[in-house]
């Protein structure tokens, strides 16, 4: 436990040099603040001393006191209050911004990780997790930045307040050097004890948002049951447990408060009673009492930031190990620096898919060898049953994940030598599950590129999405998202696909885009898409001419959507099990008939 | 599913709440607040009072001990010191009975409230009706309290003990010497003066920092939760500059924060500064009896000396008090806002113990007249009048936006229509009591969504007191028995968070295993229109069929061929019924919405080919 206690406390001072070192000037900045403000402190109380021997006794001594003299009074105490305003103004500040330039710099570094790393990472890190790593933990990391440049400036302090109490009376002085230590440890104390179950009060707020979170996102459920009591009594349950451990650091913090606040106003009065018996021994003078007295109240407050610093240090150092740990991950993907050729006339990619391997798990391959080839300009609808790899091979084919062992070519260039983003330009991928920006309909169609507007109603047109945009308050700014408008499913899904089709993409990859959109919409999108003529919106008006139309690979389930293809490809196992077009496929292969039939089967038995 | 309408009712905000009634309102949805709260403050008095002890014990030591006409009296100061240690123990006892109370009745009051605000979530229309803000309701329910707690138990007790404090120090002060007293006060005027204009500067510079950690959370979140879409898109830079920004945004609104909070606590230092000048220098002109013609020697150097520390005294809760303003803006904030989710008024109102009990038999559903608009919309529903006989199968079909999902909603009860009334076996909906409709009318939404626990306990959702022998019973009845086998830990088996572990058609099993437990007369299904395996697909079919034997039942159909085995279809087209009738006839009708519906449902079952 010491042990430990000793690590914390190293490995805490450690994470507070990395912030030093980044950020010296600040902390230099805010720890003269501090320094002044202590210096000023202990001044204040050297200047009641001074006026107490030199102005105050001896004016009601002699009844006589010069104008000059007030005049000092007021000079030394105004002086000093407004240098140590600017000392507090320093010191905060600094302090402040330290801590939030520090909090920027670790949560670009975390983000940049994010988006540099595999998504193979991804999986591997619950989302709950890598949104910590990026906002509590950064934060706790950086949390004992805020007392810090206080902390040194009492340290500073302390030692002046030292120097002070000794040349007044060494006696008096040795109460004071008891007293410092003896505060500074009770707060250490006291902040690791409050630290544990304020820990646990952490983790079950975490618990409880958690519980209402679930609790919301099944309200049809809830509500439609009539559930409600027994989720109440759920979330009361757990809120009472937050409720008693926020009541053990109130305990604990009740007990330690007064205490801390005793201990300083005890020794004052021991300097008291040991301060008279001098002055009458003639050993010191009044003067010199009030001075040790004063310098006693004003730093004992003030040290307590000591205790707060270390008590920080546990959070802070979990903190800061987390976060390392996102910042040490490696296996960013590597880009070549091949681009793609710019080939007039064939609009449509050839992709080749030659001799792919494939498995997150190497003990459990999910493609096997797979080879096929599209010509530029083909629709092909990939069919198979769950778990067939289908999706497997969308995210290859985007590059989200790297092949084992084989090739993914498009137009001949391996997706391993193209430079980063280049491959984005020629291929567009709409996913199952649509992901809306918090932004507006533009900004989640155009992800900021330069694209006119009659070219993305052409997109919206396509996606079947022109008609509920415009209905939107706001048509195309209209915001999306949390803050923004809420919209369904299958309107989430045509959005994400007019996203797709503004780029014009020369492979365009549907992996069951339009699963959540009524079946006579799902029609017109199919028609709309077959029949664009020229991939609609013609790439920001380059001039290249005819495109003809892109070439489409389709993961689907619908009879329909199968219907779109030139051609079928059949895969079973992570192996291409059959070839060719739809009416072929069902009379000749009976696995393939029977999986595309399921749904009438169904109707069947009905 | 429901379409691109703002929501309906307006969650309230509570901005509009005053804060002396936000903190009447929140006590009174919080009464342990007050539970012994005049102990409670007896004991704050007790703890302020013991504050005086030390600079009486000063003042007194220095001028009847160290500076006695006599010379120092060693015996008197320790008597003082005796009694002023004694006075500390009482004091920090006190202090300590209080602060623990304190904790105790904010923590209870708090849960308490918590508590309250979330179940009325659940009678909240917004829940259901508009997915995008739950993010915002959890909130209310956590974090909005979370301050609300942090400022009752360290800024409320504080600001307790500090005003306690600078009433106390200023009565004492004022029996010193009252002359002296008004100096201080005179001293302190300008920063009592400003104080209203820095907390509102305060409050508008922490409400910037609030807005900015949102937007911060958001843009953080897009390499995470969006990261496949980033990626694809190669969009990397621009999400990152969004992030940037972001940073850059909160970094500077914190800044500007604690720029003012640090300036505006700067001030009390100089408050205080020339409040020290001003006791000592009036002191001395008191103690000459130059000043409001007092006496000559109305006032002694030790009193002069001990104004000094009462000055500290004061000081300290000021500067304390000016630190608690902060908080103060923040929980006040957040209690509005939990308040605001209470006044946010249900729309549906629970009969309760006077509501009809239906029994349980097959049931009829009757529609007159009905008519739904969102408050201030135009109406989704009109002239909806509709009969549908008891143990009838009814498909109810029209396009995204025709008004389909609204009809469920309403049958349901998730809303009330606007005119006209809805009834279930001759009783309007809105006089049957909310459990027993629960009882007798089952949803069965599209996404079967399930709750981070057993297969078992999500089962449970429909009959909380059902067995693992008659949760296996109702398995088998819809012919899962197998399926259920087939799961690693059988009823046991974990589903994961929002049923994350199973695939969306077995989510959609459990959906259906709860919907037969929970056994209703009435059953409204809102057809999964995400494709599954179709191996389970024709599970899920068998499931749905026994499930809905010998029931009443209205489907939300995605499908023609879900129309085509129902007793009847009901066509809603704009928001009203524009067709009803069994399937054969509807589709004979070539010029209708159905028979155009059901025509380019043929063209795609059938050929390839797409009629353009």
């Amino acid at each position: 436990m010491q042990a430990r206690g000793r690590g914390t406390t190293t490995a805490g001072f450690a994470v507070l040099w990395v912030a030093i070192k980044r950020e010296p000037w600040i902390f230099t900045l805010s720890t003269l603040g501090s320094v002044l403000f202590g210096a000023l402190t202990v001044a204040d109380a050297w200047v009641l001393g001074w006026s107490t021997d030199h102005v105050v006794l001896p004016a009601f001594r002699d009844g006589e006191i010069g104008a000059d003299m007030l005049w000092a009074v007021l000079g030394l105490f105004v002086g000093v209050a407004i240098l140590r305003a600017v000392g507090i103004v320093a010191r905060r500040l600094g302090a402040g911004v330290m801590q939030y330039r520090m909090q920027a710099h670790s949560r670009r570094a975390v983000t940049r990780q994010y988006l540099g790393l595999p998504m193979s990472w991804h999986q591997k890190h619950p989302t709950g997790e890598l949104l910590s790593n990026a906002n509590a933990d950064v934060e706790a990391a950086w949390g004992p930045i805020a007392p810090l440049p206080m902390a040194v400036g009492t340290l500073a302090m302390m030692v002046i307040a030292v120097v002070q109490m000794l040349l007044a009376d060494l006696v008096l002085a040795a109460v004071g050097l008891l007293v410092f230590p003896l505060v500074i440890v009770t707060n250490v104390i006291y902040q690791r004890l409050a630290s544990g179950w304020a820990t646990r009060a952490q983790q079950l707020r975490a618990e409880l948002s958690e519980i209402a979170h679930e609790s919301f996102d099944g309200a049809m459920v809830i509500k439609t049951l009539g559930r409600e009591p027994e989720e109440t009594a759920r979330f009361a349950a757990k809120a009472d447990e937050l409720r008693e451990a926020n009541i053990r650091v109130g305990r604990i913090r009740a007990a330690f408060d007064p205490a801390l606040a005793a201990l300083p106003n005890l020794a004052v009065l021991v300097v008291l009673v040991i301060g008279v018996q001098r002055v009458v021994s003639g050993a010191t003078d009044p003067g010199a009492v009030v001075t040790v007295a004063y310098l006693l109240t004003v730093v004992s407050f003030p040290i307590r930031s000591i205790g707060w610093l270390l008590g920080d240090f546990p959070r802070s150092v979990v903190g800061f190990r987390r976060v390392s740990a996102v910042l040490a991950a490696t296996g960013a993907m590597p880009y070549g620096d091949l681009r793609m050729p710019d080939a007039p006339g064939t609009p449509g990619a050839r992709l080749e898919v030659d001799g792919v391997d494939f498995g997150f798990d190497p003990a459990r391959p999910l493609l096997r060898d797979l080879s096929f080839t599209i010509e530029p300009g083909r629709t092909v609808a990939l069919v198979g049953a769950t778990a067939s790899g289908k999706s497997t091979l969308t995210t290859l084919l985007t590059r989200l994940v790297d092949v084992d062992d084989g090739a993914i070519r498009i137009d001949g260039i391996d997706l391993r030598d193209l430079r980063r983003g280049e491959l984005a330009g020629s291929l567009a991928v709409v996913p199952q599950t649509a992901f809306l920006f918090d932004d507006t309909v533009r900004g989640n169609i155009t992800l900021g590129a330069e694209v006119s507007d009659e070219a993305i109603w052409d997109a919206l047109r396509t996606a079947q999405a022109d008609g509920f945009v415009a209905a939107l308050p706001h048509g195309l700014d209209t915001r999306l998202g949390e803050r923004g408008t809420s919209l369904s499913g299958g309107q989430r899904q045509r959005l994400s696909l007019a996203r797709a089709l503004v780029r014009s993409p020369r492979l365009l990859l549907l992996d069951d885009a339009t699963s959540a959109v009524d079946p006579d919409v799902e029609a017109r999108i199919l028609a709309g898409l077959r029949d664009r003529p020229d991939g609609a919106g013609d790439r920001a008006g380059d001039g290249a001419g005819d495109r003809g139309g892109a070439t489409l690979l389709v993961v689907a389930y619908r009879k329909a959507t199968i219907g779109l293809a030139d051609e079928v490809l059949f895969l079973v196992d992570g192996a291409i099990a059959d070839r060719g077009p739809h009416a072929d496929l069902v009379a000749r292969n009976a696995d393939y008939a029977r999986l595309v039939n399921a749904y009438e089967t169904e109707e069947v038995t009905a | 599913m429901s379409t691109a309408t703002t929501s309906g009712t307006v969650l309230h905000t509570g901005e509009d709440i005053g804060a002396w009634q936000t903190i009447r309102r929140g006590v009174r949805h919080s009464p342990e607040l007050v539970e012994g709260i005049w102990v409670t403050l007896m004991l704050a008095v007790l703890a302020s009072v013991g504050q005086i002890v030390v600079p009486v014990a000063v003042q007194q030591t220095i001028d009847r001990g160290l500076q006695a006409e006599q010379g120092p009296d060693v015996g008197f100061t320790a008597l003082m010191a005796t009694l002023a240690g004694v006075g500390l123990l009482v004091t920090s006892w006190a202090s300590y009975k209080m602060t623990a109370r304190l904790f105790d009745t904010s923590e209870r009051g708090l849960a308490t409230l918590r508590v309250k605000a979330f179940r009325h979530v659940h009678d909240l229309p917004m829940l259901t009706q508009n997915t995008e803000r739950r993010g915002a309701l959890v909130s209310r329910v956590t974090s909005d309290v979370d301050q609300v707690s942090q400022f009752l138990v360290f800024g409320g007790l504080l600001a307790v003990v500090s005003v306690g404090q600078i009433l106390i120090a200023t009565i004492v002060m004022v029996v010193y010497s009252w002359q002296l007293a008004l100096v201080v006060w005179i001293c302190f005027a300008p920063l009592f003066a400003s104080l209203r204009f820095f907390q509102r500067k305060l409050s508008a510079a922490y409400g910037t920092v609030r807005r900015q950690v949102g937007v911060l959370l958001s843009a953080v979140s897009e390499p995470v939760v969006g990261a496949a879409v980033v990626r694809s898109y190669a969009i990397e830079d621009r999400t990152q500059e969004r992030i940037d920004t972001a940073i850059d945004a909160h970094k500077a609104a914190s800044t500007r924060a604690q720029g003012f909070t640090a300036f505006s606590f700067s001030l009390g230092g100089i408050s205080a500064g020339l409040a020290n000048a001003g006791v000592l220098i009036v002191g001395i002109w008191l103690g000459h009896g130059r000043l409001w013609g007092s006496d000559e020697g109305s006032i002694t150097a030790g009193e002069v000396l001990a104004f000094a520390f009462l000055v500290t005294l004061f000081v300290g809760p000021v500067q304390m008090g000016t630190q608690i303003l902060t908080d103060a803006q923040n929980a006040i904030a957040g209690w509005r806002r939990v308040i605001g989710i209470l006044d946010t008024p249900a729309d549906l109102v629970d009969p309760g113990a006077a509501g009809v009990r239906l029994p349980h038999r097959p049931v009829d559903v009757v529609f007159e007249d009905v008519v739904f608009a969102y408050p201030g919309g135009r109406p989704v529903l009109r002239d909806i009048d509709l009969s549908i006989p008891a143990g009838r199968r009814v498909a109810v079909v029209g396009e995204t936006g025709s008004g389909k999902s609204t009809l469920a909603k309403l049958l349901t009860r998730l809303m009330d229509p606007s005119r006209g009334r809805v009834l279930i076996d001759g009783t309007d909906l809105r006089e049957i009591s909310e459990e027993s409709l629960r009882a007798r009318v089952v949803l069965v939404p599209q996404e079967g969504f399930l709750f981070d626990d057993t297969v078992a306990a999500n089962a449970r959702y429909g009959r909380l007191d059902a067995t693992d022998a008659e949760i296996s019973a109702a398995a088998d009845a819809l012919g899962l028995g197998d399926w259920l086998g087939g799961l690693p830990d059988g009823l046991a088996t974990q589903v994961g968070q929002r049923g994350e572990s199973l695939s969306a058609g077995e989510r959609q099993l459990v959906a259906l295993l709860r919907a037969q437990l929970a056994d209703p007369d009435l059953l409204v299904l809102d057809e999964a229109t995400s494709a599954v395996d179709p191996a389970l697909e024709v599970r899920i079919g068998r499931a749905l069929e026994r499930l809905m034997s010998g029931r009443t039942s209205v489907t939300i159909a995605h499908r023609l061929s879900t129309a085509e085995a129902a007793d009847e279809v009901i066509v809603v087209d704009v928001g009203r019924i524009v067709q009803q009738g069994p399937h054969a006839v509807l589709a004979s009708e070539p010029d209708s919405t159905y028979g155009r519906l059901y025509r380019s449902w043929v063209a795609q079952q059938g050929a390839p080919i797409i009629d353009p």
